[in-house]
Protein backbone atom coordinates (compact mmCIF):
# COMPACT_ATOMS: atom_id res chain seq x y z
CA UNK A 1 0.00 0.00 0.00
CA UNK A 2 2.91 2.28 0.84
CA UNK A 3 4.26 1.92 -2.67
CA UNK A 4 0.88 2.78 -4.17
CA UNK A 5 0.61 5.94 -2.13
CA UNK A 6 4.09 7.07 -3.05
CA UNK A 7 3.61 6.37 -6.74
CA UNK A 8 0.29 8.24 -6.65
CA UNK A 9 2.07 11.22 -5.13
CA UNK A 10 4.95 11.16 -7.58
CA UNK A 11 2.79 10.63 -10.65
CA UNK A 12 -0.57 12.12 -9.76
CA UNK A 13 -3.34 11.05 -12.17
CA UNK A 14 -0.81 9.42 -14.47
CA UNK A 15 -2.43 6.00 -14.27
CA UNK A 16 -4.32 5.32 -17.45
CA UNK A 17 -6.94 2.61 -17.12
CA UNK A 18 -7.02 0.02 -19.90
CA UNK A 19 -9.79 -0.54 -22.41
CA UNK A 20 -10.19 2.87 -24.01
CA UNK A 21 -9.67 1.65 -27.58
CA UNK A 22 -12.05 -1.28 -27.21
CA UNK A 23 -14.89 0.50 -25.40
CA UNK A 24 -14.66 3.78 -27.33
CA UNK A 25 -14.44 1.94 -30.65
CA UNK A 26 -17.42 -0.28 -29.81
CA UNK A 27 -19.47 2.70 -28.65
CA UNK A 28 -18.86 4.62 -31.89
CA UNK A 29 -19.52 1.56 -34.07
CA UNK A 30 -22.76 0.74 -32.22
CA UNK A 31 -24.03 4.32 -32.27
CA UNK A 32 -23.29 4.54 -36.01
CA UNK A 33 -25.03 1.28 -36.89
CA UNK A 34 -28.07 1.56 -34.63
CA UNK A 35 -28.57 5.31 -34.61
CA UNK A 36 -26.58 7.58 -36.93
CA UNK A 37 -26.80 5.66 -40.21
CA UNK A 38 -30.55 4.98 -39.82
CA UNK A 39 -31.23 8.62 -38.87
CA UNK A 40 -29.20 9.93 -41.79
CA UNK A 41 -31.66 8.30 -44.20
CA UNK A 42 -34.22 10.97 -43.31
CA UNK A 43 -31.89 13.72 -44.50
CA UNK A 44 -30.78 11.75 -47.57
CA UNK A 45 -34.39 11.12 -48.56
CA UNK A 46 -35.39 14.74 -48.09
CA UNK A 47 -32.40 15.91 -50.12
CA UNK A 48 -34.03 14.15 -53.08
CA UNK A 49 -36.86 16.70 -53.27
CA UNK A 50 -36.43 20.39 -54.03
CA UNK A 51 -37.46 23.06 -51.56
CA UNK A 52 -40.67 24.04 -53.32
CA UNK A 53 -41.94 20.49 -53.24
CA UNK A 54 -40.88 20.16 -49.60
CA UNK A 55 -42.72 23.38 -48.78
CA UNK A 56 -45.85 22.17 -50.55
CA UNK A 57 -45.83 18.93 -48.59
CA UNK A 58 -45.38 20.48 -45.16
CA UNK A 59 -47.85 23.32 -45.73
CA UNK A 60 -50.59 21.10 -47.14
CA UNK A 61 -53.86 21.70 -45.30
CA UNK A 62 -54.06 18.21 -43.80
CA UNK A 63 -50.45 18.46 -42.59
CA UNK A 64 -50.95 21.94 -41.14
CA UNK A 65 -54.06 20.78 -39.26
CA UNK A 66 -52.08 17.85 -37.85
CA UNK A 67 -49.24 20.13 -36.70
CA UNK A 68 -51.73 22.51 -35.08
CA UNK A 69 -53.48 19.64 -33.29
CA UNK A 70 -50.23 17.96 -32.18
CA UNK A 71 -48.65 21.14 -30.85
CA UNK A 72 -51.88 22.48 -29.34
CA UNK A 73 -52.94 19.24 -27.61
CA UNK A 74 -49.38 18.56 -26.38
CA UNK A 75 -49.15 22.08 -24.99
CA UNK A 76 -52.46 21.87 -23.14
CA UNK A 77 -51.57 18.42 -21.79
CA UNK A 78 -48.16 19.68 -20.62
CA UNK A 79 -49.81 22.61 -18.80
CA UNK A 80 -52.29 20.26 -17.07
CA UNK A 81 -49.35 18.01 -16.15
CA UNK A 82 -47.42 20.95 -14.71
CA UNK A 83 -50.31 21.88 -12.41
CA UNK A 84 -51.22 18.36 -11.25
CA UNK A 85 -47.63 17.12 -11.38
CA UNK A 86 -46.64 19.90 -9.02
CA UNK A 87 -49.61 19.13 -6.77
CA UNK A 88 -48.74 15.42 -6.64
CA UNK A 89 -45.04 16.10 -6.00
CA UNK A 90 -45.94 18.61 -3.25
CA UNK A 91 -48.34 16.24 -1.51
CA UNK A 92 -45.83 13.36 -1.72
CA UNK A 93 -42.94 15.39 -0.30
CA UNK A 94 -44.68 17.60 2.26
CA UNK A 95 -47.56 15.60 3.71
CA UNK A 96 -48.00 12.20 5.33
CA UNK A 97 -50.98 10.02 4.63
CA UNK A 98 -51.70 6.29 4.59
CA UNK A 99 -50.69 4.51 1.37
CA UNK A 100 -48.23 7.23 0.41
CA UNK A 101 -45.58 4.76 -0.75
CA UNK A 102 -48.02 2.99 -3.04
CA UNK A 103 -49.16 6.30 -4.49
CA UNK A 104 -45.52 7.27 -4.99
CA UNK A 105 -44.67 4.18 -7.01
CA UNK A 106 -47.96 4.40 -8.94
CA UNK A 107 -46.83 7.71 -10.43
CA UNK A 108 -44.44 5.83 -12.73
CA UNK A 109 -47.23 3.72 -14.19
CA UNK A 110 -47.33 5.65 -17.50
CA UNK A 111 -43.61 4.80 -17.94
CA UNK A 112 -44.14 1.12 -17.29
CA UNK A 113 -47.50 0.49 -18.98
CA UNK A 114 -47.24 -0.09 -22.75
CA UNK A 115 -48.76 2.89 -24.57
CA UNK A 116 -51.16 0.75 -26.60
CA UNK A 117 -52.69 -0.57 -23.38
CA UNK A 118 -52.95 2.94 -21.98
CA UNK A 119 -54.80 3.83 -25.19
CA UNK A 120 -57.42 1.09 -25.03
CA UNK A 121 -58.01 1.44 -21.30
CA UNK A 122 -58.34 5.24 -21.35
CA UNK A 123 -60.76 4.85 -24.27
CA UNK A 124 -62.79 2.37 -22.20
CA UNK A 125 -62.91 4.72 -19.21
CA UNK A 126 -63.75 7.86 -21.17
CA UNK A 127 -65.98 6.45 -23.94
CA UNK A 128 -69.59 7.63 -23.73
CA UNK A 129 -70.56 4.35 -22.03
CA UNK A 130 -67.45 4.23 -19.82
CA UNK A 131 -67.12 4.82 -16.08
CA UNK A 132 -66.37 8.52 -16.48
CA UNK A 133 -67.41 9.21 -20.06
CA UNK A 134 -71.00 8.24 -19.13
CA UNK A 135 -71.37 11.18 -16.75
CA UNK A 136 -69.57 13.60 -19.03
CA UNK A 137 -71.72 12.66 -22.02
CA UNK A 138 -74.81 13.36 -19.87
CA UNK A 139 -73.67 16.96 -19.62
CA UNK A 140 -72.78 17.06 -23.30
CA UNK A 141 -69.00 16.55 -23.19
CA UNK A 142 -67.68 13.97 -25.64
CA UNK A 143 -64.17 12.71 -24.98
CA UNK A 144 -63.43 9.58 -26.98
CA UNK A 145 -62.79 10.36 -30.68
CA UNK A 146 -62.34 14.10 -30.02
CA UNK A 147 -59.46 16.48 -29.27
CA UNK A 148 -60.33 16.19 -25.56
CA UNK A 149 -59.55 12.48 -25.71
CA UNK A 150 -56.15 13.24 -27.25
CA UNK A 151 -55.39 15.73 -24.48
CA UNK A 152 -56.37 13.17 -21.82
CA UNK A 153 -54.10 10.48 -23.25
CA UNK A 154 -51.20 12.95 -23.55
CA UNK A 155 -51.75 14.12 -19.97
CA UNK A 156 -51.52 10.50 -18.81
CA UNK A 157 -48.27 9.95 -20.76
CA UNK A 158 -46.58 13.14 -19.51
CA UNK A 159 -47.47 13.15 -15.80
CA UNK A 160 -44.44 11.24 -14.40
CA UNK A 161 -42.02 13.59 -16.18
CA UNK A 162 -43.22 16.59 -14.14
CA UNK A 163 -43.56 14.72 -10.83
CA UNK A 164 -40.14 13.06 -11.10
CA UNK A 165 -38.34 16.29 -12.01
CA UNK A 166 -39.98 18.45 -9.33
CA UNK A 167 -39.98 15.89 -6.49
CA UNK A 168 -36.18 15.69 -5.86
CA UNK A 169 -35.84 19.48 -5.87
CA UNK A 170 -38.66 19.83 -3.34
CA UNK A 171 -37.06 17.12 -1.19
CA UNK A 172 -33.73 18.95 -1.18
CA UNK A 173 -35.33 22.27 -0.33
CA UNK A 174 -33.90 23.50 2.94
CA UNK A 175 -36.63 23.97 5.56
CA UNK A 176 -34.40 26.37 7.46
CA UNK A 177 -34.93 28.94 4.74
CA UNK A 178 -38.65 28.71 5.39
CA UNK A 179 -38.08 29.03 9.14
CA UNK A 180 -35.88 32.05 8.58
CA UNK A 181 -38.58 33.68 6.47
CA UNK A 182 -41.15 32.87 9.15
CA UNK A 183 -39.05 34.56 11.87
CA UNK A 184 -38.99 37.61 9.62
CA UNK A 185 -42.79 37.61 9.78
CA UNK A 186 -43.43 36.35 6.28
CA UNK A 187 -46.82 34.70 6.00
CA UNK A 188 -47.40 31.26 4.49
CA UNK A 189 -48.56 32.67 1.15
CA UNK A 190 -45.43 34.83 0.86
CA UNK A 191 -43.17 31.89 1.78
CA UNK A 192 -44.72 29.72 -0.92
CA UNK A 193 -44.81 32.30 -3.70
CA UNK A 194 -41.59 34.18 -2.93
CA UNK A 195 -39.29 31.43 -1.64
CA UNK A 196 -40.42 27.89 -2.46
CA UNK A 197 -41.86 28.45 -5.92
CA UNK A 198 -38.85 30.31 -7.40
CA UNK A 199 -36.58 27.46 -6.23
CA UNK A 200 -38.52 24.76 -7.98
CA UNK A 201 -39.46 26.81 -11.06
CA UNK A 202 -36.51 25.60 -13.23
CA UNK A 203 -37.32 21.96 -12.43
CA UNK A 204 -40.99 22.59 -13.15
CA UNK A 205 -40.15 24.13 -16.54
CA UNK A 206 -37.79 21.24 -17.38
CA UNK A 207 -40.39 18.64 -16.42
CA UNK A 208 -43.09 20.38 -18.41
CA UNK A 209 -40.83 20.64 -21.46
CA UNK A 210 -40.05 16.92 -21.19
CA UNK A 211 -43.76 16.12 -20.96
CA UNK A 212 -44.43 18.33 -23.99
CA UNK A 213 -41.63 16.71 -26.03
CA UNK A 214 -42.87 13.24 -25.13
CA UNK A 215 -46.45 14.19 -26.02
CA UNK A 216 -45.49 15.53 -29.46
CA UNK A 217 -44.21 12.14 -30.60
CA UNK A 218 -46.78 9.96 -28.86
CA UNK A 219 -48.53 7.44 -31.09
CA UNK A 220 -49.61 4.23 -29.31
CA UNK A 221 -52.12 5.63 -26.87
CA UNK A 222 -53.58 8.19 -29.29
CA UNK A 223 -54.64 5.99 -32.18
CA UNK A 224 -57.27 4.25 -30.05
CA UNK A 225 -58.80 7.30 -28.39
CA UNK A 226 -58.68 9.85 -31.22
CA UNK A 227 -60.53 8.17 -34.07
CA UNK A 228 -57.83 9.51 -36.46
CA UNK A 229 -60.06 11.63 -38.69
CA UNK A 230 -57.98 13.63 -41.19
CA UNK A 231 -58.29 17.42 -40.62
CA UNK A 232 -60.06 16.78 -37.30
CA UNK A 233 -58.39 14.36 -34.90
CA UNK A 234 -55.29 13.28 -36.83
CA UNK A 235 -52.01 13.98 -35.01
CA UNK A 236 -48.65 14.20 -36.79
CA UNK A 237 -47.31 10.71 -35.94
CA UNK A 238 -50.56 9.16 -37.21
CA UNK A 239 -50.28 11.22 -40.41
CA UNK A 240 -46.68 10.03 -40.91
CA UNK A 241 -47.88 6.47 -40.40
CA UNK A 242 -50.63 6.82 -43.00
CA UNK A 243 -48.15 8.29 -45.53
CA UNK A 244 -45.86 5.30 -44.91
CA UNK A 245 -48.73 2.88 -45.43
CA UNK A 246 -49.35 4.48 -48.83
CA UNK A 247 -45.61 4.17 -49.62
CA UNK A 248 -45.37 7.98 -49.78
CA UNK A 249 -41.86 8.01 -48.29
CA UNK A 250 -41.08 11.57 -49.45
CA UNK A 251 -44.16 12.94 -47.75
CA UNK A 252 -43.43 11.00 -44.57
CA UNK A 253 -39.81 12.15 -44.38
CA UNK A 254 -40.63 15.81 -45.12
CA UNK A 255 -43.19 15.87 -42.29
CA UNK A 256 -40.74 14.03 -40.02
CA UNK A 257 -37.96 16.55 -40.64
CA UNK A 258 -40.11 19.32 -39.19
CA UNK A 259 -40.92 17.11 -36.18
CA UNK A 260 -37.25 16.14 -35.73
CA UNK A 261 -36.02 19.74 -35.84
CA UNK A 262 -38.60 20.60 -33.20
CA UNK A 263 -37.33 17.72 -31.05
CA UNK A 264 -33.73 18.91 -31.41
CA UNK A 265 -34.70 22.45 -30.41
CA UNK A 266 -36.59 21.09 -27.39
CA UNK A 267 -33.66 18.91 -26.34
CA UNK A 268 -31.39 21.93 -26.66
CA UNK A 269 -33.78 24.03 -24.58
CA UNK A 270 -33.90 21.36 -21.88
CA UNK A 271 -30.10 21.29 -21.71
CA UNK A 272 -29.97 25.09 -21.44
CA UNK A 273 -32.63 25.02 -18.71
CA UNK A 274 -30.74 22.39 -16.76
CA UNK A 275 -27.55 24.41 -17.02
CA UNK A 276 -29.48 27.50 -15.91
CA UNK A 277 -31.06 25.73 -12.97
CA UNK A 278 -27.73 24.38 -11.66
CA UNK A 279 -26.19 27.82 -12.03
CA UNK A 280 -29.01 29.44 -10.05
CA UNK A 281 -28.80 27.07 -7.11
CA UNK B 1 -34.24 29.19 17.17
CA UNK B 2 -37.76 28.15 16.46
CA UNK B 3 -38.84 29.88 19.65
CA UNK B 4 -38.80 33.10 17.71
CA UNK B 5 -41.51 31.89 15.38
CA UNK B 6 -44.72 33.04 17.00
CA UNK B 7 -47.00 30.65 15.23
CA UNK B 8 -45.57 27.23 14.38
CA UNK B 9 -48.38 26.48 11.94
CA UNK B 10 -46.85 28.99 9.55
CA UNK B 11 -44.43 26.25 8.46
CA UNK B 12 -47.24 24.21 6.99
CA UNK B 13 -50.70 24.80 5.64
CA UNK B 14 -53.86 24.63 7.79
CA UNK B 15 -55.22 21.10 8.19
CA UNK B 16 -58.19 21.74 5.93
CA UNK B 17 -55.90 22.93 3.09
CA UNK B 18 -53.63 19.93 3.53
CA UNK B 19 -56.53 17.49 3.39
CA UNK B 20 -57.99 19.21 0.34
CA UNK B 21 -54.67 19.05 -1.51
CA UNK B 22 -54.12 15.39 -0.63
CA UNK B 23 -57.66 14.57 -1.72
CA UNK B 24 -57.26 16.48 -5.00
CA UNK B 25 -53.96 14.73 -5.82
CA UNK B 26 -55.36 11.29 -5.02
CA UNK B 27 -58.58 11.90 -6.93
CA UNK B 28 -56.55 12.98 -9.97
CA UNK B 29 -54.36 9.87 -9.73
CA UNK B 30 -57.37 7.58 -9.30
CA UNK B 31 -59.07 8.98 -12.40
CA UNK B 32 -55.94 8.96 -14.56
CA UNK B 33 -54.06 5.91 -13.26
CA UNK B 34 -56.36 3.81 -11.09
CA UNK B 35 -59.48 3.59 -13.25
CA UNK B 36 -57.59 2.67 -16.47
CA UNK B 37 -55.93 -0.25 -14.64
CA UNK B 38 -59.23 -1.40 -13.12
CA UNK B 39 -61.05 -1.20 -16.45
CA UNK B 40 -58.48 -3.52 -18.09
CA UNK B 41 -59.30 -6.33 -15.66
CA UNK B 42 -63.03 -5.63 -15.74
CA UNK B 43 -63.15 -5.85 -19.55
CA UNK B 44 -60.84 -8.88 -19.64
CA UNK B 45 -63.16 -10.95 -17.44
CA UNK B 46 -66.39 -9.56 -18.92
CA UNK B 47 -67.15 -12.83 -20.74
CA UNK B 48 -65.98 -15.11 -17.95
CA UNK B 49 -62.86 -16.93 -16.88
CA UNK B 50 -63.00 -19.55 -19.64
CA UNK B 51 -63.10 -16.89 -22.32
CA UNK B 52 -60.15 -15.18 -20.63
CA UNK B 53 -58.09 -18.37 -20.59
CA UNK B 54 -58.90 -19.17 -24.23
CA UNK B 55 -57.82 -15.65 -25.25
CA UNK B 56 -54.44 -15.80 -23.59
CA UNK B 57 -53.64 -19.35 -24.74
CA UNK B 58 -54.74 -18.80 -28.34
CA UNK B 59 -52.05 -19.83 -30.88
CA UNK B 60 -51.60 -16.30 -32.23
CA UNK B 61 -51.28 -14.88 -28.73
CA UNK B 62 -48.64 -17.48 -27.89
CA UNK B 63 -46.65 -16.74 -31.03
CA UNK B 64 -46.82 -12.99 -30.27
CA UNK B 65 -45.49 -13.73 -26.79
CA UNK B 66 -42.64 -15.76 -28.28
CA UNK B 67 -41.66 -12.97 -30.66
CA UNK B 68 -41.80 -10.40 -27.86
CA UNK B 69 -39.60 -12.54 -25.62
CA UNK B 70 -36.97 -13.03 -28.36
CA UNK B 71 -37.02 -9.35 -29.35
CA UNK B 72 -36.74 -8.14 -25.76
CA UNK B 73 -33.96 -10.59 -24.95
CA UNK B 74 -31.81 -9.63 -27.94
CA UNK B 75 -32.28 -5.86 -27.49
CA UNK B 76 -31.52 -6.15 -23.77
CA UNK B 77 -28.27 -8.02 -24.41
CA UNK B 78 -27.18 -5.60 -27.17
CA UNK B 79 -27.99 -2.51 -25.11
CA UNK B 80 -26.38 -4.00 -22.02
CA UNK B 81 -23.05 -4.57 -23.79
CA UNK B 82 -23.28 -1.13 -25.35
CA UNK B 83 -24.11 0.54 -22.03
CA UNK B 84 -21.14 -1.06 -20.25
CA UNK B 85 -18.72 -0.11 -23.05
CA UNK B 86 -20.06 3.43 -23.44
CA UNK B 87 -20.19 4.11 -19.70
CA UNK B 88 -16.61 2.84 -19.32
CA UNK B 89 -15.31 4.98 -22.19
CA UNK B 90 -17.22 8.07 -21.04
CA UNK B 91 -16.55 7.92 -17.30
CA UNK B 92 -13.02 6.50 -17.19
CA UNK B 93 -11.42 8.63 -19.91
CA UNK B 94 -11.38 12.21 -21.14
CA UNK B 95 -11.86 12.90 -24.81
CA UNK B 96 -13.22 15.59 -27.09
CA UNK B 97 -16.85 15.50 -28.13
CA UNK B 98 -18.05 13.80 -24.96
CA UNK B 99 -20.97 16.20 -24.56
CA UNK B 100 -22.03 15.57 -28.12
CA UNK B 101 -22.15 11.82 -27.45
CA UNK B 102 -24.09 12.39 -24.22
CA UNK B 103 -26.67 14.38 -26.18
CA UNK B 104 -26.85 11.63 -28.82
CA UNK B 105 -27.62 9.05 -26.12
CA UNK B 106 -30.81 10.95 -25.20
CA UNK B 107 -32.00 11.26 -28.77
CA UNK B 108 -34.24 8.15 -28.93
CA UNK B 109 -36.20 9.53 -25.96
CA UNK B 110 -37.31 12.63 -27.83
CA UNK B 111 -37.86 11.17 -31.31
CA UNK B 112 -41.38 10.00 -32.11
CA UNK B 113 -41.50 6.18 -32.12
CA UNK B 114 -43.08 6.33 -35.58
CA UNK B 115 -40.01 8.17 -36.91
CA UNK B 116 -37.73 5.70 -35.11
CA UNK B 117 -39.37 2.85 -36.99
CA UNK B 118 -39.51 4.78 -40.27
CA UNK B 119 -35.72 5.28 -40.47
CA UNK B 120 -35.22 1.52 -40.60
CA UNK B 121 -37.79 1.18 -43.38
CA UNK B 122 -35.98 3.94 -45.30
CA UNK B 123 -32.63 2.25 -44.76
CA UNK B 124 -33.52 -1.39 -45.28
CA UNK B 125 -36.97 -1.47 -46.93
CA UNK B 126 -37.42 -3.04 -50.36
CA UNK B 127 -37.28 0.31 -52.20
CA UNK B 128 -33.90 1.31 -50.71
CA UNK B 129 -30.50 0.43 -52.22
CA UNK B 130 -29.50 -1.69 -49.26
CA UNK B 131 -32.91 -3.37 -49.22
CA UNK B 132 -32.67 -4.34 -52.89
CA UNK B 133 -29.22 -5.79 -52.28
CA UNK B 134 -30.48 -7.81 -49.31
CA UNK B 135 -33.45 -8.96 -51.41
CA UNK B 136 -31.11 -10.59 -53.93
CA UNK B 137 -29.82 -12.81 -51.16
CA UNK B 138 -33.32 -13.37 -49.81
CA UNK B 139 -32.54 -11.67 -46.52
CA UNK B 140 -35.64 -10.12 -45.01
CA UNK B 141 -35.22 -7.50 -42.30
CA UNK B 142 -38.15 -5.14 -42.70
CA UNK B 143 -41.55 -6.79 -42.13
CA UNK B 144 -39.66 -9.55 -40.31
CA UNK B 145 -38.24 -10.24 -36.86
CA UNK B 146 -34.79 -8.62 -37.43
CA UNK B 147 -36.45 -5.26 -38.22
CA UNK B 148 -38.53 -5.48 -35.05
CA UNK B 149 -35.40 -6.21 -33.03
CA UNK B 150 -33.49 -3.29 -34.63
CA UNK B 151 -36.30 -0.80 -34.01
CA UNK B 152 -36.75 -1.98 -30.41
CA UNK B 153 -33.00 -1.75 -29.80
CA UNK B 154 -32.96 1.82 -31.13
CA UNK B 155 -35.88 2.94 -28.97
CA UNK B 156 -34.54 1.33 -25.76
CA UNK B 157 -30.88 2.29 -26.26
CA UNK B 158 -30.77 5.09 -23.62
CA UNK B 159 -32.30 3.28 -20.64
CA UNK B 160 -29.35 1.30 -19.27
CA UNK B 161 -26.57 3.68 -20.24
CA UNK B 162 -28.38 6.65 -18.66
CA UNK B 163 -28.43 4.84 -15.31
CA UNK B 164 -24.78 3.81 -15.49
CA UNK B 165 -23.07 7.06 -16.52
CA UNK B 166 -24.07 9.23 -13.53
CA UNK B 167 -23.42 6.35 -11.13
CA UNK B 168 -19.93 5.56 -12.48
CA UNK B 169 -19.05 9.25 -12.69
CA UNK B 170 -19.94 9.68 -9.04
CA UNK B 171 -17.83 6.69 -8.01
CA UNK B 172 -14.76 8.09 -9.75
CA UNK B 173 -11.70 6.24 -10.97
CA UNK B 174 -9.61 5.85 -7.81
CA UNK B 175 -10.61 2.29 -6.91
CA UNK B 176 -9.91 1.10 -10.45
CA UNK B 177 -6.62 3.01 -10.58
CA UNK B 178 -5.55 1.47 -7.28
CA UNK B 179 -6.32 -2.01 -8.61
CA UNK B 180 -4.31 -1.21 -11.71
CA UNK B 181 -1.24 -0.24 -9.73
CA UNK B 182 -1.58 -3.50 -7.80
CA UNK B 183 -1.22 -5.30 -11.11
CA UNK B 184 -4.83 -6.18 -12.01
CA UNK B 185 -5.67 -6.35 -15.69
CA UNK B 186 -8.63 -4.65 -17.36
CA UNK B 187 -11.09 -7.53 -17.10
CA UNK B 188 -10.18 -8.18 -13.47
CA UNK B 189 -10.71 -4.51 -12.65
CA UNK B 190 -14.08 -4.56 -14.41
CA UNK B 191 -15.43 -7.76 -12.86
CA UNK B 192 -13.95 -7.39 -9.37
CA UNK B 193 -14.24 -3.62 -8.80
CA UNK B 194 -16.57 -1.85 -11.22
CA UNK B 195 -19.33 -4.43 -11.65
CA UNK B 196 -20.01 -4.98 -7.92
CA UNK B 197 -20.16 -1.19 -7.50
CA UNK B 198 -22.73 -0.64 -10.21
CA UNK B 199 -24.86 -3.77 -9.87
CA UNK B 200 -28.00 -2.06 -8.47
CA UNK B 201 -27.88 0.72 -11.03
CA UNK B 202 -27.43 -1.89 -13.72
CA UNK B 203 -30.45 -3.86 -12.47
CA UNK B 204 -32.51 -0.68 -12.39
CA UNK B 205 -31.58 0.15 -16.00
CA UNK B 206 -32.29 -3.42 -17.14
CA UNK B 207 -35.77 -3.35 -15.58
CA UNK B 208 -36.64 -0.05 -17.26
CA UNK B 209 -35.22 -1.21 -20.59
CA UNK B 210 -37.12 -4.49 -20.31
CA UNK B 211 -40.46 -2.79 -19.66
CA UNK B 212 -39.95 -0.38 -22.53
CA UNK B 213 -38.83 -3.12 -24.97
CA UNK B 214 -41.83 -5.35 -24.25
CA UNK B 215 -44.32 -2.52 -24.61
CA UNK B 216 -42.84 -0.71 -27.62
CA UNK B 217 -45.61 -0.05 -30.10
CA UNK B 218 -45.11 2.78 -32.60
CA UNK B 219 -41.65 1.89 -33.92
CA UNK B 220 -42.42 -1.81 -34.07
CA UNK B 221 -45.73 -1.11 -35.76
CA UNK B 222 -43.93 0.60 -38.69
CA UNK B 223 -41.41 -2.18 -39.32
CA UNK B 224 -43.53 -5.24 -38.56
CA UNK B 225 -45.99 -5.32 -41.45
CA UNK B 226 -48.54 -6.88 -39.06
CA UNK B 227 -48.23 -10.43 -40.36
CA UNK B 228 -50.40 -12.48 -38.03
CA UNK B 229 -48.69 -15.28 -36.19
CA UNK B 230 -45.35 -14.16 -37.66
CA UNK B 231 -44.42 -10.55 -37.00
CA UNK B 232 -46.82 -9.55 -34.27
CA UNK B 233 -45.50 -8.64 -30.86
CA UNK B 234 -47.90 -8.61 -27.90
CA UNK B 235 -48.87 -4.91 -28.21
CA UNK B 236 -49.47 -5.29 -31.97
CA UNK B 237 -51.56 -8.39 -31.34
CA UNK B 238 -53.66 -6.41 -28.86
CA UNK B 239 -54.20 -3.72 -31.50
CA UNK B 240 -55.42 -6.27 -34.05
CA UNK B 241 -57.82 -7.90 -31.59
CA UNK B 242 -59.13 -4.49 -30.59
CA UNK B 243 -59.65 -3.34 -34.17
CA UNK B 244 -61.61 -6.53 -34.83
CA UNK B 245 -63.94 -5.50 -31.97
CA UNK B 246 -62.75 -8.53 -30.05
CA UNK B 247 -62.51 -6.32 -26.96
CA UNK B 248 -62.51 -8.95 -24.23
CA UNK B 249 -59.65 -10.83 -25.92
CA UNK B 250 -57.69 -7.58 -26.42
CA UNK B 251 -58.06 -6.70 -22.74
CA UNK B 252 -57.31 -10.28 -21.69
CA UNK B 253 -53.94 -10.16 -23.44
CA UNK B 254 -53.46 -6.64 -22.06
CA UNK B 255 -53.73 -7.95 -18.49
CA UNK B 256 -50.49 -9.89 -19.05
CA UNK B 257 -48.56 -6.70 -19.84
CA UNK B 258 -50.37 -4.78 -17.12
CA UNK B 259 -49.27 -7.31 -14.50
CA UNK B 260 -45.77 -7.02 -15.88
CA UNK B 261 -45.93 -3.22 -15.57
CA UNK B 262 -47.05 -3.53 -11.95
CA UNK B 263 -44.21 -5.99 -11.21
CA UNK B 264 -41.81 -3.56 -12.91
CA UNK B 265 -42.97 -0.72 -10.64
CA UNK B 266 -42.61 -2.95 -7.60
CA UNK B 267 -39.04 -4.01 -8.47
CA UNK B 268 -38.14 -0.45 -9.36
CA UNK B 269 -39.28 0.80 -5.97
CA UNK B 270 -37.49 -2.06 -4.23
CA UNK B 271 -34.19 -1.37 -5.99
CA UNK B 272 -34.34 2.37 -5.45
CA UNK B 273 -34.75 1.78 -1.70
CA UNK B 274 -31.79 -0.54 -1.85
CA UNK B 275 -29.35 1.83 -3.48
CA UNK B 276 -30.58 5.31 -2.69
Amino acid sequence: MEAVNISNKVFPRKKILPGFGLTFGFMILYLSLIMLIPLSTIFINTAGIDFKEFWNIVTDERVMQAYKLSFGASFIAAVIDSVFGFLVAWVLVRYDFPGKRIVDSMVDLPFALPTAIAGISLTAVFASNGWIGRYLSDIGIKIAFTEVGIIIALTFIGLPFVVRTVQPVLEEFDKEVEEAAATLNANRFQIITKIIFPTIRPALITGTTLAFARALGEYGSIIFISGNLPLKTEIVPVLIMSKLEQYDYQGATAISIVMLLTSFILLFTINILQWWSTKHK
Amino acid sequence: MSGKIKNKSILSEPLIVRLTLIAAAILFLIIFLGLPIAVIFKEAFELGLNNYLTSITDAETVSSIELTVITTFVSLILNLIFALAAAWAITKFDFRGKNFILTLLDLPLTISPVISGMVFVLLLGSHSLLGQYLNQYDIKIIFAAPGIILATTFVTLPYIVRELIPLMKEQGRQEEEAALSLGANGWQIFFKITLPNIKWGLMYGLILCNARAIGEFGAVSVVSGHIRGLTNTIPLHIEILYNEYNFSAAFAVATLLTLLAIITLFLKTLISWKFK
